[in-house]
């Protein structure tokens, strides 16, 4: 007689802890192919205030932590979803219609691609500051600070590296994120959030909402204590206009990062093997310059 | 302490040839004037001259010469050749400074001192520094290797306030053309003059036809400009508000943005602070250009154990600041730009002391003429007063008090701009930790309202994106991104 499997429930991960939605809803999880794979939270607008509360908590301790430390993180995030790669396998592979040969090269492309970001902490205010030659005698220094509270829109296709690919270079560059997972895909987001959840990344520094993005976008938009948003996810998420999330940005002037459009201007999700470059992290600094007088 | 008795020492406005009415610059020539508005002098409210309203067709003309000229000439231009005509331009503008700080005095009201000293000297400086970049961008920014070098976006669209006419002017038009990009740029509505002197220096420097156009008008001329579909790239300088509006307006579309906004910086001062000095930059973070300045030290937070010594301090030198003719060389304060600022600013002072701040004053006498408001001091201010929270951009300082640095921090940090703060403090790792919790994107420390081409300036939160000046500037100008990936916020990917 075959043992019953102990399935896992799929929750929200705000503020360190995984949550059912306050709303109460949940949403069948299809694979590629159909079938039932679980039931997921469908995360509101309350949670995702709730999520920027975590997350402008937590901003402070993770802005202020030494660029040393988050990368030291970062690489354990790495660390710790290496030694899950069999269960990622199983999911995106579910979820994204691959093989499991296929669904491998992917996951390990994400503990890649962290182990990149893992080393930029402590290299990027090198690349991006730089002393002043001003002409007076003043000692003039410019340097990278993260933005704030960062709004995520994950990638709806790529429901693992596409999310790595975008939280990773947030959360580098000392900012906090507040999430919105692939509404479609949304169980390997959950299951990496158990990945940051023990890998010593504070409670609130990511925050992962399992949710119908059409839904929720447009508040997580407007919120006025978000101070930047990736709309990445825009691309193949039903029913957005991604004009008037921009439009809702600029209540409180949040920094936007627009999606990727093809040639006939429609929101497109980037193919997640290329090299991801610098652009994402300059995207959510802001640059700070100090002044001094030299004298005797 | 009354101020030095001084004999006037006027600047001559005859070195400046004003026209009794002004065109618009396009595709290297004035357009005949029509739809005329006037300038006047804020000081005595005289006519300068008379400027057209630059309607949607006339920018379009603009912004159509503007591609041919990116297109047939200066897109294709090799660096070095773009720089020879930005040092040629700096060169011009030093040769004519004088004219231009007279101009500038006349149409803005600021002092000939600033205009003389500052304004333009560091106008030309910035045409100097971005002149060098030109045939160096690759070395400008971290493009991976083997990348496509940086790339110009194509036809900007730049809008300037009127309280530093030409300096703004120079801050926008000298990278967006080192870069390789061409400009239609809209000076403000009530200071139109020095852009169109400078149009004179563009010709005179035989800059390609239509690199730079020259659209006068009030916002109505900046919203067709910023509407207008063949724009690539929209640089604003203003309030917070029009900021917002046009943030709004190029909303899903592939047009960028660099926003430099409005602030409401804490200028900080410690008990361990240098006073002398400290007062020195407390009275030019917020009296340096009639506090009209969007960096301006507005909110004085003084440690609570030196509050009466500073505020006493602070009253004994304001007695000595000369308030009155703008061409005058000795005067430190000049008029208020406009009628419509000046109504502005005391109807913020009236508030706050509707709310409880105490106002104070020196005696000074000013003209009869023109529109004029006295160095201003407000006492007991509260953090949600509206003159602790709202830009009031005139010679109005509010002062409040600390007793923690935590508290300093806090207070300072309180308000939903982040372009500039000041500390004050002979402790140095006092000075970089707070330069540390600020969240301002310039950060003076025992100086204030220093500007250089080489340093970036720019604000955080509702200050706006982006940065003008430095390595830094040169990004808002220039893509280096994967061509399918854009974005409205900070630096290269915009």
């Amino acid at each position: 007689m075959s043992r019953l499997d102990v399935r896992k429930t799929y929750k929200l991960y705000i503020g360190g802890k995984f949550t059912r939605s306050e709303s109460g809803r949940s949403y069948a999880v299809q694979s590629a192919s159909g079938e039932f794979l679980a039931n997921a939270s469908m995360g509101s607008r309350k949670d995702v205030r709730d999520a920027v509360v975590a997350a402008r908590g937590a901003l402070g301790g993770w802005a202020g932590a030494t660029a040393y430390n988050r990368g030291q993180v970062l690489y354990r995030v790495a660390e710790v979803l290496e030694g899950r790669r069999a269960q990622f396998i199983d999911e995106v592979g579910a979820g994204e219609g691959l093989s499991a040969r296929a669904a491998g090269v992917v996951v390990d492309a994400a503990v890649d691609r962290l182990v990149w970001y893992a080393g930029w902490t402590d290299k990027i205010a090198q690349v991006l500051g730089n002393l002043n030659p001003v002409a007076g005698p003043f000692f003039n220094v410019s340097a990278p600070e993260p933005t704030g509270v960062v709004g995520v829109l994950a990638p709806q296709r790529s429901s693992l590296l596409g999310l790595v690919s975008v939280v990773a270079p947030v959360i580098a560059t000392g900012n906090t994120a507040v999430v919105v997972t692939s509404a479609a895909r949304p169980l390997p987001a959950v299951t990496f959030g158990e990945v940051l959840a023990t890998s010593d990344v504070p409670g609130g520094v990511v925050n992962l909402i399992t949710a119908q993005t059409a839904e929720v976008a447009p508040w997580l938009a407007a919120h006025r204590d978000v101070n930047a948003i990736d709309l990445t996810g825009v691309a193949g998420a039903d029913g957005i206009d991604w004009g008037a999330l921009e439009v809702a940005a600029a209540d409180n002037v949040k920094r936007v990062l627009r999606p990727a459009l093809d040639a006939g201007g429609a929101p497109v999700e980037p193919d997640w093997s290329a090299d991801p470059g610098l652009t994402r992290l300059r995207a959510f600094v802001e640059t700070k310059t100090v002044w001094h007088p030299k004298g005797l | 302490m009354p101020p030095f008795e001084y004999a006037p020492a006027p600047e001559s406005r005859a070195i400046v040839t004003i026209e009794k009415s002004y065109g618009l610059f396009v595709d290297g020539a004035f357009t005949r004037p029509k739809a005329l508005f006037p300038t006047i002098n804020p000081a005595d409210e005289s006519v300068l001259a008379e400027v057209s309203q630059a309607g949607p067709k006339d920018v379009d003309k603009a912004v159509a010469a503007a591609r041919r000229a990116y297109e047939g000439v200066w897109g294709r231009m090799s660096g070095a050749e773009r720089g020879k005509y930005l040092f040629r331009i700096a060169r011009i503008l030093q040769e004519r400074a004088r004219e231009f700080a007279v101009l500038e005095t006349l149409d803005n009201g600021k002092p000939i001192k600033e205009t003389r000293d500052v304004d333009v000297p560091i106008a030309a400086a910035h045409f100097f520094y971005h002149a060098g970049w030109a045939d160096k961008l690759e070395y400008a920014g971290p493009s991976p290797s083997g990348a496509a070098p940086p790339r110009p976006h194509g036809v900007v669209g730049q809008i300037i306030p009127w309280n530093f006419p030409l300096l703004m002017l120079a801050w926008k038009i000298a990278p967006a053309l080192a870069t390789g990009n061409t400009v239609v740029l809209k000076p403000a509505e009530t200071t139109p003059l020095s852009a169109l002197l400078f149009a004179e220096v563009c010709q005179q420097a035989d800059l390609p036809a239509g690199v730079v156009n020259i659209v006068t008008g009030d916002g109505t001329t900046g919203q067709a400009l910023v509407e207008h579909p063949d724009v690539d790239k929209i640089a604003f300088t203003g309030s917070t508000e029009v900021g917002k509006a046009i943030a709004r307006s190029i909303a899903g579309t592939p047009k960028k943005a660099t926003l430099e906004l409005g602030g409401k910086a804490a200028n900080i001062v410690f008990d361990d602070a240098p006073l002398d000095q400290a007062i020195e930059g407390i009275v030019n973070g917020i009296f340096f250009n009639q506090g009209q300045v969007c960096c301006a030290g507005s909110r004085l937070l003084v440690q609570e154990s030196i509050h009466d010594q500073v505020v006493a301090k602070l009253k004994r030198r304001l007695g000595t600041l000369r308030v009155g003719d703008p061409m005058d060389k000795n005067s430190d304060l000049g008029a208020i730009n406009s009628r419509a600022q000046l109504d502005r600013i005391t109807s913020l002072v009236d508030a706050g002391v509707a709310e409880g701040a105490e106002r104070w004053s020196p005696e000074c006498s000013l003209p009869a003429k023109g529109f004029w408001f006295p160095p201003t001091v407000l006492t007991g201010v509260s953090q949600t007063h509206r003159v602790a929270t709202e830009e009031i951009f005139g010679p109005v300082l509010s002062v409040l008090t600390f007793r923690t640095p935590q508290e300093a921090v806090a207070k300072a940090n309180n308000t939903a701009y982040g372009l500039s703060a000041g500390v004050w403090t002979e402790k140095g790792s006092r000075i970089l930790w707070m330069a540390d919790q600020l969240r301002a994107g310039v950060v003076w420390a025992n100086t204030f309202n220093r500007f250089d081409p080489t340093s970036p300036f720019g604000g955080y939160k509702e200050s706006g994106y982006g940065r003008e000046g430095g390595r830094h500037g040169l990004e808002a100008y220039v893509t280096t991104a994967p061509a399918s990936l854009s974005t409205s916020a900070t630096g290269a990917v915009r």
